[in-house]
Order: structure tokens, then sequence, then C-alpha cells
């Protein structure tokens, strides 16, 4: 009978880690075939889209409100037309004069006209339906309503037929109707942010559960836990940075369609709704968080495992 | 206290219970003497694979005391444990092969896992395959294996790494008596290279093969030890040079 082969002092210990590739393919590598990453993927992508909707809800919000809320506008309310300007032009006078106010604008008839147009008909008789002279004034702070009352004490004498309004209280009822929808959003953003880490703590979990045999040969010739939860975190990691980059892509996908159609509305107010480079960035850190989940779980479960072993 | 205790491996009044069962073992006691060949047997459910677990580390007694290369096992925090675990080899009843490992991952295995080279295992990998006469089969899977077939491969991967002891459960049941036969012969040669072995067989035919062995007999939990041997074994059973070396 043959003698058994030598075995060499050189196998018998060393210092190598046990990592990379050969410790890697401990774990199958289902990759885009299995269902974690495709789980992640999707769940990451609703999560990005729903991030979107509401940073976006939350710019056209605050961009609408800085515009309108440091917004006044000065009405004279006077049918005839010389008049009409003489007071226009006092106040207007008067008011840049006032320490509250950052600049005044004469809304030119021209374009009044041309706002009306649509309503009145080409060329029709100005003095038929008689206009108000419109002021608009950008206010050093907010148009409160002391800072309001003071124009309207201003203009008393000067130009008795004029009425100050802040711009804002016109568009009271759709801040609120705003408000509303930036607590639904950040809700949804948050619930759909909980779901997605569970669903993706769950098909982590479950990636693994197949492993249990394996993690516990891997034990009982050695390994320690570090070594043998090291290695399902990097196959686990590897899956979900490939699930995130996915969804990512499809949830950006959405949102630039989405932002092409709410750009051809041409609003005014929606305009104010594109993402600012920090909007991207909190967008981005959507996926990373997914992979760090992903990973941690990958780890707790991994180390909860070992440690009901010996 | 003689070198050979220090480095042995005792079990003092050992007790093991499952849950809340009574005892699958009882005050068992023995001290296995660097680099001798002993034989577990005992009918089924005797406790032999309970006996081996506690050896292997991979369960803790319910009571006594287990003291292993001069430590005691029992008190040694989780943690320490790995590095005691990399100096056994062990064959387990149920092979416990990685089913999507290739044969020769994983006989590579337990050397990858305390961090041996590949160029280093490369050659010792293979000559293993080689000898337990699946040098044609490295790529295949266990599920592809027959039963004896994966019963070599998890024989080869306890083996390669030269342990100090090497725990050996029912390691010939699957296989021909002249596999068997061969398979005795890579144990004793591993022996002859000092490492103590331990094989818990049910097959009588076995014990002979191997005359200075040592027979461990378990009945119903119980150690029965009726020369003393097993706690004081004679000196010669225990050195090399009175060993016969004419097999082979
Ligand atoms: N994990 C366990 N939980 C509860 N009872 C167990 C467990 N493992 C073994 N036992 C019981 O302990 C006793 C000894 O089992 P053990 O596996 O050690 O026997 P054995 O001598 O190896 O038998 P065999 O020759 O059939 O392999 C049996 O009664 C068995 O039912
Ligand atoms: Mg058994």
């Amino acid at each position: 009978m043959k003698k058994p082969p030598a075995i060499g002092k050189t196998t018998v210990r060393g210092l190598n880690p046990f990592g990379g590739e050969r410790a890697a393919q401990l774990v199958p590598q289902a990759r885009l075939a299995g269902p974690m990453p495709w789980v992640i993927a999707i769940m990451i992508a609703l999560t990005v889209i729903a991030a979107a909707g509401g940073l976006a809800l939350n710019n056209v919000a605050s961009n609408a409100r800085a515009d309108l809320a440091g917004g006044a506008t000065v009405q004279i309310l006077e049918a005839s037309k010389q008049e009409r300007n003489r007071q226009a032009t006092a106040a207007e006078a008067m008011l840049a004069e006032h320490p509250a106010v950052a600049s005044t604008r004469r809304v030119p008839d021209a374009e009044l006209d041309a706002l009306l147009e649509p309503w009145l008909g080409v060329g029709a008789d100005n003095e038929a339906v008689p206009m108000p002279a419109l002021i608009d004034i950008r206010l050093r702070d907010d148009a409160t309503e002391d800072t309001l009352n003071a124009l309207r004490g201003l203009l008393v004498s000067a130009a008795p037929s004029a009425r100050v309004d802040a711009q804002s209280s016109w568009l009271a009822p759709v801040f609120s109707a705003i408000s509303s929808l930036q607590w639904l959003s950040a809700a949804l953003v948050i619930l759909l942010g909980l779901t997605s880490a569970a669903a993706v703590w769950l098909a982590a979990r479950s990636a693994l559960g197949a492993n249990n045999e394996t993690i516990e040969i891997v034990h009982l010739l050695g390994g320690t836990d570090v070594q043998i939860a090291r290695i399902f975190e990097r196959s686990i990691g590897f899956d979900a940075t490939l699930g995130g980059a996915v969804g990512l892509a499809l949830g950006l996908i959405v949102i630039l369609f989405l932002g092409q159609r709410f750009d051809e509305l041409g609003s005014g107010m929606m305009a104010g709704g594109g993402l600012d480079w920090l909007d991207w960035i909190a967008i981005a850190i959507i996926p990373l968080i997914g992979v760090a989940i992903a990973m941690l779980t990958a780890r707790i479960t991994v180390l909860g495992a070992l440690r009901r072993l010996l | 206290m003689n070198a050979t205790e220090k480095e042995g491996i005792t079990f003092d009044n050992v007790g093991l219970r499952y849950g809340a069962d009574r005892e699958v073992l009882s005050d068992v006691s023995f001290t296995l003497f660097p680099g001798s060949f002993y034989f577990l047997t005992g009918a089924s459910g005797a406790g032999k694979t309970s006996l081996l677990k506690l050896l292997y580390l991979a369960q803790r007694p319910s009571r006594g005391a287990i003291r292993m290369f001069g430590t005691d096992v029992i008190t040694l925090p989780r943690n320490r444990l790995p590095s005691y675990r990399r100096r056994l080899g062990v064959v387990f009843q149920d092979f416990r092969l990685v089913p999507h490992l290739s044969a020769y991952d994983n006989v590579a295995l337990p050397l990858r896992v305390s961090g041996v080279r590949e160029a280093d295992l490369k050659k010792p990998v293979r000559d293993m395959m080689e000898w337990v006469g699946l040098g044609h089969r490295i790529d295949a899977r266990p599920a592809t294996l027959s039963g004896g077939e994966q019963q070599r491969v998890a024989i080869a991967r306890a083996v390669i790494g030269r342990p100090e002891l090497l725990v050996a459960d029912e390691p010939t049941g699957n296989v021909d008596p002249e596999m068997a036969l061969k398979l005795l012969r890579l144990f004793e040669s591993l022996n002859r290279m000092g490492t103590t072995v331990v094989v818990a067989t049910h097959d009588v035919h076995l014990l002979k093969k191997v005359p200075e062995s040592l027979i461990m007999r378990l009945d119903k939990g119980r150690l029965s030890d009726p020369t003393g041997a097993l706690r004081y074994p004679p000196r010669a059973n225990t050195q090399a040079g009175n060993r016969g070396d004419g097999r082979g």
C-alpha cells in the first residue's frame, strides 16, 4: 500500500488573514439572480422617489414663501386717470424713502393690460373698465401687519386711495395646502424609509438563513466570530451595493422624468421645485444607508448565530 | 505533574445532559496521552458522539473538568476557543461538508481559516485528495459524491492541518473494508507523527487492526475502565518506540 502523503510543516500554521475571494466563496453568490439585490433595489428606488418628492415640495413651499413673504402690493383704486397717476407717483416716491422698503416697482399699465387681455379682450377701453395702479414692494423683512400699518399711515395723506396688502395673504390657502402636503410627504418618506430598512433587514437575514450550516462548520474548524461575520458582511454588502445602485438609478430616472413634466408646466410656482445640491446629496446617501443596514444585519445575525454555539 | 499529563487531554468526572433530560454522559474520567491511538466503542446511543463533541469543543459539559493542551477549556472565554479548535482535526459523523464548495475547497478550508497561503496549500491538498482516492473528483460538489467519497473528503479535511488531536466519528461507516483499512493507515501515519487519535466506531474488526490501540468502551453514558488503564495507562502505551512498526 502506498504511503500516505507527508503533511508538510508549512501547511500547519500561517499568518494570512482569511479573506477576499477565497473566503467569499463560502457564501453562495446569487447576485442579481437572487431576490436580495432586487428587494433592496425596489425599496431604495421607492425611498429615493419619495424623498425627492418631499424635498422638491419643500423647495416649492420655501421658495414661494420667501418670494411672497417679503412682498407687498399697493393698489391705487382711483377712477380718474390723472389722479391715479399722481397718487401712484407720490406713493412710490414716499415708499422708496421708507426704511422698511428694499425696492419698489410701478407695474406699467401695459403689463396690466397684457395680464387682463384674456379677460377683457384686445384694445379694451381702459377708461371703460377702470384699472388700479399697482406698485410692487420688496420689503427688507417679512410683511408683518405692523409694517403694513406703518406703510398705510405713510400713504394716507398723499395717496388716500391706496390699499396696501401683503402678497402672501392672497396665497394663504395655497400655503396651507402645501404645508399639509409637506407633512404627508415627510410621513411617507419616514414610513418608506422604515419599511425599506425592515425589508433590507429581512432580505439579509433570509440570505443568511440558508448559510447556518456553513457558519457552524467554519466555526468548528476554528474560524473566529469576527472572521466569519466579515465573510457574510462582505458578501451581503456586495449584494446590497448592487441593489442600491440599481435602485438609485431607477429612482433617478423617475425623478428626472417627473422633473421634466413639471418644467413643461412652466408654472412660476413649480419652477421653485428644483432640487439643489444638498438635496441631491441627501438622495445619494439613501442607498449608502441601505448598504450599511444590510451589512449591519449580516454582522448582528451572524454574531447572534455564533453566540448560540460554544 | 509530568510533561505528558500537562500536554494531554484530561476529563475529570465529566457529566453531560441536553436540556433537562437525564445525563447522556456520567462520571466520565480519562486521560488521552499524547501520541496514543484510542478507539471509542459502545452501542448506538451510548454517548459516543456526545463525548466527541466535548472533545472537539462543540459543547460544554454540564459538570466536571476538561483540560486540553495544559488549559482548562471549560472556564476559557469563548473568544479563545478558536485557537484550540485549530489544533484539532474532526471527522463528523454527518461529514459536515460545505455544500456549495468543491471537494478541493472543502479540504483546503481549515488551512485557509488558519491563514495558510494559497501557494503553500495547493500541493498538500492535491496530494491528500489523491491519496484518499479522489484525485479525479477535486472539483465535485459534495452532493454529487457518494457517501463513501464524502466521508473521504471529510477525513482529508480533518487530517490536512496535521492536528495535535484527531477526532473521528464513525469514519469508516460508509466505505468498503479495503478503503476502511486504507483510511486507518492514514490515521496511523498521522499518529506516528505525534497526533493523538480518537476513533469512534461500531466496527470490532477495526479494533484488531491497530494492536497497540486503547479501547474506551461507553455503556449508557458511562465509561468502563476496569483496569484503570484509561486514567493511568502503562507507560509502554505512550512510548512511540514500543510500537510495532512493521505495518503499512
Ligand atoms: N442534541 C441533543 N439533544 C438531546 N438529546 C441528544 C442530543 N444529541 C444526542 N442526544 C441523546 O444523547 C444520547 C447519546 O447520543 P449520541 O449521539 O452521543 O450517541 P452515539 O453513541 O453517538 O450513537 P450512534 O452510535 O448511533 O452514533 C442519545 O440518547 C441521544 O438521543
Ligand atoms: Mg454517534
